[in-house]
């Protein structure tokens, strides 16, 4: 194509993000809105897959029938969660076996936050409330992204997020008003989750290249220090509620601007596990990468089937 | 107190929990997405039965007790489920098989519990035959996928099979609790759900290419309370949070 054309097309492209006109996977798009979509959407499905694994480890210990059956309900939603976003990557021409590999070579991220282990009861409570709160702040906005199919998606994915932070913050409640055991069990879980809670939100802005232009795609449509404010500034007032502590010194309230004031994220801590120094990022992509090896025979098994049912059908 | 209606519901709930136990530890590790929604919605129904079953069971003991406090304060002799429920998940093939076995035995169980002179249990089992009926259309497809799949998926649904088929006849185990409770028309004879189990099974691996193997020797104990040694470990797990932290509310 003539150097022409792609500038007209690529204002044309504009024009329409400008006019909130949702782009739909066959018409045009510059290569680098793909490239960033098929990175983005891919990181969130696999954060949906890998999401499940530090939940997972509660299922057969949770304390009664009512929370085992709501966190199964819950993780179950988390793999539904995976499902539309591979299919939303999908509609960008990428193939979900080779974005997984990417996730299994270490190649493609995943949210920090489930490289973090889940050590007691409480953590359910913890990662409903935060994570899945988090999570909320992210999505909202994103359920008005440029892109139509990851718009779409969200708007289903947020229907559930809502339900998975009430029962973790239904969690908490319940352990923050109960022994002296359970009231310490919760203040732990806080204590561990609020720091990569905030974290989830992404460095600060001025740390963070692509901000600018994802905006001018309406793929973002808040930077990540405004997102992590208002989770601040909603969460905060909840953990004072249920008389928790947000493991923070330097937290105040400033009545000048509305907001909280919060400390100092530690980024190195950030950075080493992103780059997969956390404390269970091994772990979690190991858990992953056997899952696909181990369930090879069985996808193997069900291709050889639907062949030969095709070819019984044509004889 | 009935207690030998007390006794059947124990293993009727018991079996659920189990293996909705069983189904959960898949979470996460399933061989595609799809899979592992699918056994984690099939735990989800399960430990939904187990609940009716339980909290029903506790109503007839008269006790005090629950759903909660029989599913996760009984002593491992006090759980009534049979061998096959509690025998591990091993490869996808296993965990499969054992579904489907003992989905091929529940539709039918349920099916005439339906018409069970005890209302509370008739009603347990029409609402439970629904889902249970989807759990043995999701067995039995895969049965036959990996059956007629690839020699590789043939030979390990077949080892699954040779495995597990000395714990399929006591899901038809029968003993004086029972006679007592199919006089009272409350529960179906056994030997009826057994032929309904056999149709199915036949059909299915038939099939599936399968055959059932030479070895008959069966095993049984689960129903008098008498397990493998996998029981003791699912129970570590499953009452770790109740025995660590006596009398709490979650
Ligand atoms: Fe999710
Ligand atoms: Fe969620």
């Amino acid at each position: 194509m003539k150097e022409l054309d792609i500038t007209e097309l690529e204002r044309k492209f504009q024009e329409k993000i400008d006019n909130e006109i949702r782009i739909e996977p066959n018409d045009w798009m510059p290569d680098a809105y793909r490239k960033t979509l098929i990175r983005q959407i891919s990181q969130h499905a696999h954060s949906e897959v890998v999401g499940m694994l530090p939940e997972g480890n509660w299922i057969t210990r949770a304390p009664n029938l009512r929370r085992k059956a709501v966190l199964l309900a819950k993780v179950q939603d988390e793999a539904g969660h995976g499902l539309y976003l591979y299919s939303a990557v999908e509609t960008l021409g990428a193939d979900r076996e080779e974005t997984i590999d990417d996730l299994h070579t270490g190649k493609a991220k995943y949210s920090s936050i489930f490289n973090y282990p889940t050590l007691t009861w409480a953590d359910m409570g913890a990662i409903g409330w935060l994570v899945d709160g988090a999570a909320i702040m992210n999505q909202v906005p994103l359920c008005r992204c440029s892109y139509g199919p990851y718009a779409r998606a969200m708007v289903r994915v947020c229907k559930e997020e809502s339900f998975h932070q009430r029962q973790g913050f239904e969690i908490m409640t319940k352990l923050a008003q109960g022994t002296p055991e359970q009231k310490a069990m919760a203040q732990d879980a806080l204590n561990r989750f609020w720091w990569p809670a905030l974290m989830m939100f992404g460095p600060n802005d001025a740390d963070s290249p692509h901000t600018a232009q994802s905006m001018k795609w309406k793929i973002k449509r808040h930077t990540n220090d405004e997102l992590r404010q208002q989770f601040v500034d909603i969460t905060v007032p909840q953990a004072e509620m249920i008389g928790l502590t947000v493991p923070d010194p330097d937290l105040k309230w400033n009545a000048e601007t509305g907001h909280y004031e919060f400390g100092e994220i530690n980024w190195d801590e950030f950075w080493q596990v992103v780059s997969g120094n956390g404390p269970c990022n091994k772990d979690r992509v190991d858990a992953r990468r056997k899952a696909k090896e181990d369930g090879s025979w069985v996808r193997e098994a069900a291709n050889a089937y639907a062949e030969k049912r095709k070819a019984r059908k044509a004889s | 107190m009935d207690k030998n209606l007390f006794e059947y519901l124990l293993r009727l709930g018991d079996d659920s929990l189990i293996l909705g136990h069983r189904l959960s530890e898949w979470c996460g590790h399933g061989p595609i997405l799809e899979e592992d929604i699918a056994l984690t919605n099939i735990a989800l129904d399960l430990i939904g039965q187990t609940n009716s079953i339980l909290e029903y069971a506790g109503k007839v003991e008269g006790a005090g007790r629950n759903a909660d406090s029989l599913a996760f304060l009984r002593f491992d002799k006090d759980y009534k489920n049979c061998l096959l429920v509690e025998q591990p998940n091993g490869d996808f093939g296993v965990t499969i098989l054992r579904q489907f076995f003992f989905d091929a035995y529940r539709v039918p169980l349920f099916t005439m519990l339906q018409n069970s002179s005890d209302e509370q249990l008739a009603a347990i089992a029409e609402k439970s035959l629904k889902e249970t009926r989807y759990h043995l259309k999701h067995s039995s497809e895969w049965v036959i996928r990996l059956g007629d799949g690839t020699d590789e998926s043939h030979a390990r649904i077949q080892s699954a099979l040779d495995d597990l088929w000395r714990y399929t006849d006591e899901l038809f185990f029968s003993d004086e609790t029972d006679a007592d409770l199919k006089a009272r028309n409350i529960i179906p004879d056994a030997a009826a759900v057994k032929t309904e189990w056999q149709k199915t099974v036949q059909a299915v691996l038939t099939e599936a290419t399968l055959s059932v193997p030479t070895n008959n020797w069966k095993f049984e104990g689960g129903r008098k309370g008498l397990h493998s040694e996998h029981l003791g470990y699912i129970l570590a797990e499953l009452q770790f949070m109740q025995r660590a932290y006596p009398n709490m509310e979650w």
